[in-house]
């Protein structure tokens, strides 16, 4: 009896583990995911804000998170990929300090006021930041993404030296992690001896030029092949720009590392330059709408200027039905200053070479005419430096405020207003980028991913995803950018993400998991702002 | 014949059962190791639950039947295109029953029953992939129940009762895929109750035309299980007044979760020592449309569910081997509720195969051991719940339920 009743117990306890239920093919067992010619155990990535995890205007945890390149390397670990290490910041708050100083803002976080409206982005206030730029975290990170950096900046030496912050000689998130006061971006990243690198360089070799509305000097004009030589706002020479990635593609596969390299997006169809419209004055405007007789018999006159000095087409006249341009000052246009004042000398006396000088290059924007994100909290405000200089002129409060109200009858400046031939000026500018890197990978045999592709898609109909969802460029609600206009969303992340994982499948004949871009959220809402 | 016996029981070992969507067919250490049938099996206590009408049938004044097994659950989850996968975490379910039935004369016999029919554990990984459609859930409902069973012939006899069930339920997901605090915390809800009661009732009928032939029916009702003061908390959603987003905090919340109805047909025969069973069940989960959650705050959470009625068929064999030892096997074919389109992680229940065995040993004339095993097998299974927000979550599912048991079977 006893036997029999331990043979069934045996019996029992056999079934017990053959009840684990098993799949056909699992997914950890090697074989299903592959690595092809690549090898993905010492990937580094190599880039700027858009590889380090940037959005909403600041550095922050979740954000690095959901860098493409962290989210690539998890899908890498499913073919061999090693362990993938990142800077992160000491907290969610976004901002820096530096020696105890807050020298770096907050993020920004979708805001909306006691009845549920929308306010817009704001500063994030819940939270004081606590990452101190001066403590060095040692330099072995496999994401090497630097906020801010430009092509020729990966290779200059001292970009990480603490020294050079406040000068504005160095980067204050490479100060973070760079081996020494004197090294290289490149240097770091070569001596963690990657077997796999992603590079995409050269976005702030235009964007700072564009965010600024063009201020800097394209130093393709005349051709300057000194980087040293460029200011911060200015477009960086192709030539310099092909030499500089050539030479960081030499060192990155110096022993044999395979790669991936992304194109460069379109700066100017980002929320940054499209969410600002050229003709925002709007005549129910209370602020505005009365004002339009009194603004149009002003600008009468001048208008009648403008036609004896044979450029009737910088007339300028409000709608009282509709929107209308705002008034901008286009740098490209002939200086007529001199001739203005002779005009108005009638009008206004010896106020005239002032008044002429405010217009000597204005004009009413144009659809082709890109108003910056920015400029949205300018145009229609009284410009008080303005009116306290026209006063001290002679003129009243009365007639001065009304020279002074900024994209009305005070012309934007060129900080705020990406003229046609500014935008050309970035376009071609890209283009040789762009040449550049398309060719540099064929020689090198490298993965391509053409970003720009992708951008270009959400800003012209979006990118469909499932159940529906699609990401556009539309700010705030696309889905696509961040609060600051200019950098990605988690989930345009996940989309840059997989097509790296393509471009990465393709070339080295991998097989590798993608990620499901509705997984990745959007934009971060929270009422603690000021 | 032993050692077939032997052969059978450890095939049935090798691959056990579960019903359908949150039905659990453990209600019985006899009727479980015989693929759960019972409707026409005229054998124990267990008959208060199977077929109140058999119970006058019995030849003892007093039958007490009482079991507990333990259900092992195991789902598994994978995705290729994302390469992602997820084990829930092995949960180990206890229900429960007691049977008793009293023979008062001839023709009557009263009976009571205290059994747990319905019940669901799946707890997956916080914040894995399928989240925001559950993390984990936990319901139970215990069924307590009196019955009457009146001999109105030897061929033929009714009985039913009323049935009190008290339920509860626990319940966390997380608010979408995507939702989060500042810390990027995932915005939950999870929700809370227990004493949840109600009220439903159960008929059966016997037919003999035999003395070793019973037919069977039964029927039990339907039973909504309404929770009205559960508390639901949400944590982690952002500090924002942006309509649609509820406050962190705790409320109060209303639900329904319905207990479906479930008619039962079968029969049994008797041939020297083998006892042959066949059931048939049918379920009529189609009232399960949608768990509608309510909640305090004005918010809610609507989640379409569109079971459909489904059955499940039934065949055990008893063997009396020895003068102490009757040993059982059975299997069974549950069919799912679930309709493409519907998977949810909550309840992954597919189609599935039961293999059950068991013995019962007879320490003295009056006393018995009953032990059973039922293992439940599912087939491996590409599924999706497209309902749910931000599209379809679907992937490859694989899922497993063994449960031994152990009870006594007292006569007098």
């Amino acid at each position: 009896m006893m036997r029999k009743n331990i043979k069934y117990l045996a019996i029992l306890a056999l079934g017990f583990v053959a009840c684990e239920p098993e799949f056909d093919n699992p997914i950890e067992e090697s074989g299903v995911y592959t690595n092809g010619e690549a090898d993905f155990s010492t990937y580094v990535a190599l880039g700027n804000s858009l590889t380090a995890g940037f959005a909403d205007g600041a550095l922050y945890i979740t954000g690095q998170e959901n860098s493409y390149p962290n989210i690539v390397s998890q899908q890498f670990k499913s073919a061999g990929g090693g362990d993938f290490t990142q800077p992160l910041m000491a907290d969610n708050t976004g901002g820096a300090l530096l020696s105890g100083n807050q020298i770096l803002d907050n993020r920004f976080v979708l805001a909306f006021d006691d009845k549920g409206a929308p306010i817009g982005p704001a500063i994030y206030t819940g939270a004081t930041p606590t990452t101190e730029i001066s403590a060095n975290l040692g330099s072995s990170f496999n994401n090497m993404g630097i906020p801010g950096a430009k092509s020729f900046h990966l290779a200059a030496p001292g970009y990480g030296n603490v020294a050079g912050v406040q000068p504005g000689l160095a980067n204050p998130y490479y100060v973070r992690f760079a081996s020494s006061t004197t090294s290289t971006v490149i240097q770091d990243a070569v001596a963690q001896d990657p077997t796999f690198f992603s590079l995409w360089i050269g976005n702030n070799d235009i964007l700072s030029y564009a965010t600024s509305g063009g201020v800097g000097v394209d130093q393709n004009e005349v051709p300057n092949l000194d980087p040293s030589t460029y200011g911060s706002t200015d477009i960086t020479n192709t030539t310099v720009f092909a030499g500089v990635y050539s030479q960081l593609l030499d060192a990155l596969t110096a022993n044999g590392a395979k790669g991936v390299v992304l194109s460069l997006p379109s700066v100017t169809s980002i929320p940054f330059f499209t969410t600002v419209p050229h003709a925002p004055l709007n005549p129910a405007d209370e602020s505005f709408g009365p004002q339009i007789p009194t603004l149009n018999a002003t600008y009468a006159g001048l208008n009648l200027a403008f036609e004896a000095l044979g450029v009737p087409e910088r007339a300028i006249q409000f709608s009282t039905t509709s929107t209308s341009a705002v008034v901008i000052k286009d740098e490209s246009l002939t200086d007529i200053t001199d001739g203005l004042a002779v005009a108005l000398a009638g009008t206004f006396g010896p106020l005239a070479p002032v008044i002429a000088a405010q217009f000597g290059q204005a004009r009413q924007a144009t659809a082709n005419d890109l108003l910056v994100l920015t400029s949205s909290s300018v145009i229609g405000k009284l410009d008080t430096d303005r009116l306290a200089e026209l006063m001290g002129l002679g003129l009243s409060q009365e007639q001065a405020g009304q020279f002074s109200v900024k994209g009305v009858s005070l012309p934007l400046e060129d900080q705020y207003v990406l003229i046609p031939a500014e935008q050309t000026a970035i376009e071609n500018a890209r283009n040789g980028f762009n040449a550049t890197i398309s060719a540099l990978a064929t020689a090198n045999g490298l993965a391509f991913y053409d970003a720009a592709a992708d951008l270009a898609q959400a800003a012209n109909g979006g990118i469909p995803l499932q159940g529906g969802e699609i990401v556009t460029s539309q700010f705030i609600t696309g889905g696509g950018f961040s609060l600051d206009g200019v950098h990605p969303t988690p989930r345009a992340q996940a989309i840059i993400a997989n097509g790296v994982l393509d471009a990465v499948k393709k070339t080295y004949g991998a097989n590798l998991p993608k990620v499901n871009p509705v997984d990745y959220g959007t934009v971060t809402l929270s009422n603690s702002v000021n | 014949m032993r050692k077939l016996l032997l052969l059978v029981l450890f095939v049935s070992v090798a691959t056990v059962t579960y019903a359908g969507g949150y039905r659990v067919s453990v209600q019985g250490q006899r009727a479980i190791a015989m693929g759960h049938t019972g409707v026409g099996v005229v054998n124990s206590a267990e008959l208060v639950f199977f077929n109140p009408a058999g119970l006058v049938y019995l030849e003892n004044k007093l039958n007490v039947s009482v079991g507990v097994s333990g259900v092992f659950t195991d789902v598994l989850y994978q995705n290729t295109e994302f390469g992602v996968s997820s084990e829930t975490d092995s949960s180990v379910g206890t229900p429960l029953n007691i049977y008793a039935s009293y023979k008062v004369n001839d023709w009557m016999s009263l009976g009571l029953g205290v059994y747990t029919p319905y019940g669901s554990e799946v707890t997956w990984p916080t914040n894995w992939e399928g989240s925001h459609l559950v993390n984990e859930i936990e319901l139970a409902a215990i069924y307590v129940q009196p019955v009457v069973s009146f001999k109105l012939s030897d061929h033929f006899s009714i009985g039913g009762g009323p049935i009190f069930v008290t339920g509860s339920v626990q319940f966390n997901r997380n608010a979408d895929r995507t939702a989060t605090d500042i810390e990027g915390n995932r915005s939950n809800i999870a929700i809370d109750d227990s004493g949840v009661t109600n009220w439903g009732w159960s008929v059966g009928a016997m037919f003999n035309p035999t003395e070793n032939l019973h037919v069977g029916f039964s029927y039990r009702s339907e039973i909504i299980l309404e929770s009205e003061d559960g508390e639901a908390t949400f944590s982690n959603f952002p500090n924002t007044t942006r309509p649609g987003v509820p406050p962190n905090g705790t409320t109060s919340f209303n639900a329904e979760l319905p207990l479906p109805a479930e008619l039962t047909v079968g029969l049994s025969y008797e041939y020297n020592k083998w006892l042959f069973a066949f059931d048939y069940n049918r379920q009529f989960w189609e009232v399960y449309e949608s768990l509608d959650l309510t909640f305090g705050n004005g918010s809610s959470s609507i989640n379409p569910r569109n079971y459909k009625n489904s059955s499940v068929y039934r065949f055990g064999v008893q063997y009396e081997a020895t003068e102490k030892i009757t040993l059982r096997a059975g299997y069974y074919r549950d069919e799912t509720p679930v309709q493409p389109g519907f998977f949810a992680p909550e309840t992954p229940r597919n189609d599935s195969d039961g293999f059950t065995g068991g013995l019962s040993f007879a320490v003295t004339p009056k006393l018995a051991i009953d032990a059973s095993f039922f293992y439940l097998r599912f087939e491996e299974v590409d599924a999706s719940y497209d309902a749910g927000s931000g599209g379809p979550f679907g992937g490859t599912y694989k899922s497993s339920a063994f449960a031994p048991g152990l009870g006594l079977t007292y006569k007098m």
